[in-house]
């Protein structure tokens, strides 16, 4: 198959080639481009720098790069704050996803075989429902007057409200919720495929449920831990949703600061280098992704 | 093998009380007479009404469906394309490459491909509207396609399209009339990822989209910050309802499937 390729198989080949190139990568290099221009009042606003349009005159104005949406990414602490916060609450949010996830999906895959199927569409199908529904779900149940609070109060569990919502703890029940199908999901492949007379030979060797549990289970599914956390952890650092419905004003996020430079402040290039500097924070945490995704399709 | 069965089944009913009880609740209340949520003024359907009276709503949740249709059926062809690829043409120049960017986008935070698509929209001097936030979606979801259709493909037996070369089939017309027809479950099951994931999409409708072009979670998201009322609650649920009888159809469909293969 790999001498010439006929028309059809150069089109199959072609035509998703061409649209990630053209709506995938060209679009990350825009995006760099315009982190090192200047912000301006204009319409775009920003003042355009190395237009290749221009042809060799381009090279002339490489002069005209400027780094300054970085400087200011640098020198406002608050930038700073809001990645580290982002992958504080990603990392929090990430191991109660895996506390929550795993019962559940041990469970799922030691049910009876006909169960199974259909407790994995259970497990998924609120992955397929608005994920600003199931977020917005929350605001009711964990606002001061809302349903949780309601229900301790009149059951004397607690006399004062609580206050969970506006606050980080909201973002990382959010963060869990909305993002626990993604961790159930390979953590239940990873414990489903294990052949359940490894259980049984341990329990012949001595080992008690709970060690055998510790000890063949949780190591053999090291793969879907893997998996799961990172498919949980990459995205929830970039979150906008979540933090901007359930967060407080002094939620600081990476997603929210990039969504209200370019928003309400209308500065593209700083827009533009938050993203840029992201990117390149998730660079490992995705090359791992990616090499235990493909690791996993092509086994 | 099922001796600490009481340990599992409270797993089972802990985890799946966590994923459906704040649905349930948020379904139950878009039928309270009251505007309050934690009070119960009774059964009501007033939320509803008022919701076919909201003209906008309407017209961004028709708005969305047109996207979502549009943008899944490009999604489809070239995610399909895609996972023929990775999986028939072997070890292709570029695979590595190809590859990682079918796998980027399904974790990329949704703030920066919008970002992205909108910073090229603007250099390419593209107004935006309806067709930008289908090539948005669609980018997006021919990733999801590809991965699905993928794992689909991966599974066949490949004697079977070899079967029908050594009967003169092109290979071209092999997996048109061998090799996809088996696949079809998962291409649809790709589609319906793809339209899913596009009608509840807010944040890269919102870069994407312009004037005249409000997508219904971008219309839901400008409301919930106001305030939450019973109308959004009747909004979602009206769109649960909708998951929930596409995924029993499914449902049936694939058991009933499966039963005729077996």
């Amino acid at each position: 198959m790999n001498a010439r390729r006929s028309l059809a198989e150069r089109l199959v080949l072609g035509a998703p080639w061409l649209w990630l190139i053209v709506f995938f990568l060209i679009p990350f290099a825009i995006v760099v481009k315009i982190s090192l221009s200047e912000a301006a009042l204009a319409q775009p606003p920003y003042t355009p720098v190395f237009d290749l349009s221009d042809g060799w005159e381009a090279l002339n104005r490489l002069g005209d790069l400027s780094l300054s949406a970085y400087a200011g990414l640098a020198d406002d602490w608050l930038y700073a704050q809001a990645y580290w916060s982002s992958l504080r609450l990603a990392f929090i949010s990430t191991l109660f996803t895996l506390a929550v996830a795993y019962p559940l999906a041990y469970a799922m895959a030691r049910a009876p075989l006909h169960l199974r199927p259909i407790l994995v569409v259970l497990a998924v199908a609120p992955f397929w429902t608005s994920f600003l529904i199931r977020v917005y779900a929350w605001i009711t149940i964990l606002k001061d007057e809302g349903l949780l609070n309601h229900t301790l109060l009149s059951l004397g569990l607690i006399s004062e409200p609580l206050h969970i919502f506006a606050s980080d703890t909201a973002v990382v029940i959010g963060i869990v919720y909305s993002y626990l199908p993604f961790m159930v999901l390979p953590l239940y492949n990873a414990i489903a495929r294990q052949p359940p007379e490894l259980i049984e030979a341990a329990a012949d060797l001595g080992a008690s449920p709970l060690a055998a549990f510790w000890r063949v289970t949780v190591p053999l599914s090291a793969s879907g831990v893997l998996a799961g956390c990172l498919l949980v952890f990459i995205p929830a650092i970039g979150e906008f949703v979540i933090p901007d419905l359930l967060g407080g004003s002094d939620t600081l996020m990476i997603g929210r600061t990039l969504w209200v430079e370019f928003f309400d402040n209308r500065d593209w290039p700083a827009a533009s280098a938050v993203a840029v500097v992201l990117l390149g924070l998730l660079l490992v945490p995705m090359a791992l992704y990616e090499r235990s995704q493909m690791a996993e399709a092509e086994a | 093998m099922s001796k600490p069965s009481f340990v599992r089944r409270a797993a089972l009913l802990f985890g799946f009380a966590f994923l459906y009880a704040p649905i349930a609740l948020l379904a139950l209340y878009s039928f309270n007479a009251s505007r309050l949520v934690t009070v119960w003024g009774g059964f009501s359907t007033r939320w509803y009404v008022s919701l076919f009276e909201n003209e906008q709503l309407i017209a961004s949740a028709w708005m969305s469906l047109r996207v979502a249709f549009v943008s899944a059926l490009l999604a489809t062809v070239v995610g399909t394309c895609a996972a023929i690829a990775l999986t028939r043409f072997g070890r292709f120049r570029g695979r590595l490459a190809f590859s990682s960017m079918i796998y980027a986008p399904l974790v990329m935070p949704e703030v920066i491909t919008g970002l992205s698509l909108l910073l090229l929209f603007v250099a390419l001097d593209i107004p935006r509207g309806f067709w930008t936030v289908v090539v948005a979606h669609a980018t997006l979801g021919m990733c999801f396609v590809a991965v699905v259709v993928h794992a689909r493909l991966i599974t066949l037996d490949r004697s079977l399209e070899e079967a029908a070369m050594d009967l003169g089939a092109t290979p071209g017309r092999a997996l048109l009339s061998v090799t996809l027809p088996l696949a079809a479950p998962s291409i649809l099951a790709g589609y319906g990822l793809a339209f899913i994931l596009s009608i509840d999409d807010l944040v890269i409708a919102s870069f994407t989209s312009g004037p005249g072009s409000t997508t219904l979670p971008m219309r839901i998201y400008s409301q919930v910050r106001l305030g939450v009322t019973p109308e959004i609650n009747a909004i979602s649920t009206i769109l649960i309802a909708m998951v929930a009888l596409v995924l029993v159809a499914g449902l049936a469909l694939g058991l009933t499937g499966r039963g005729r293969r077996a």
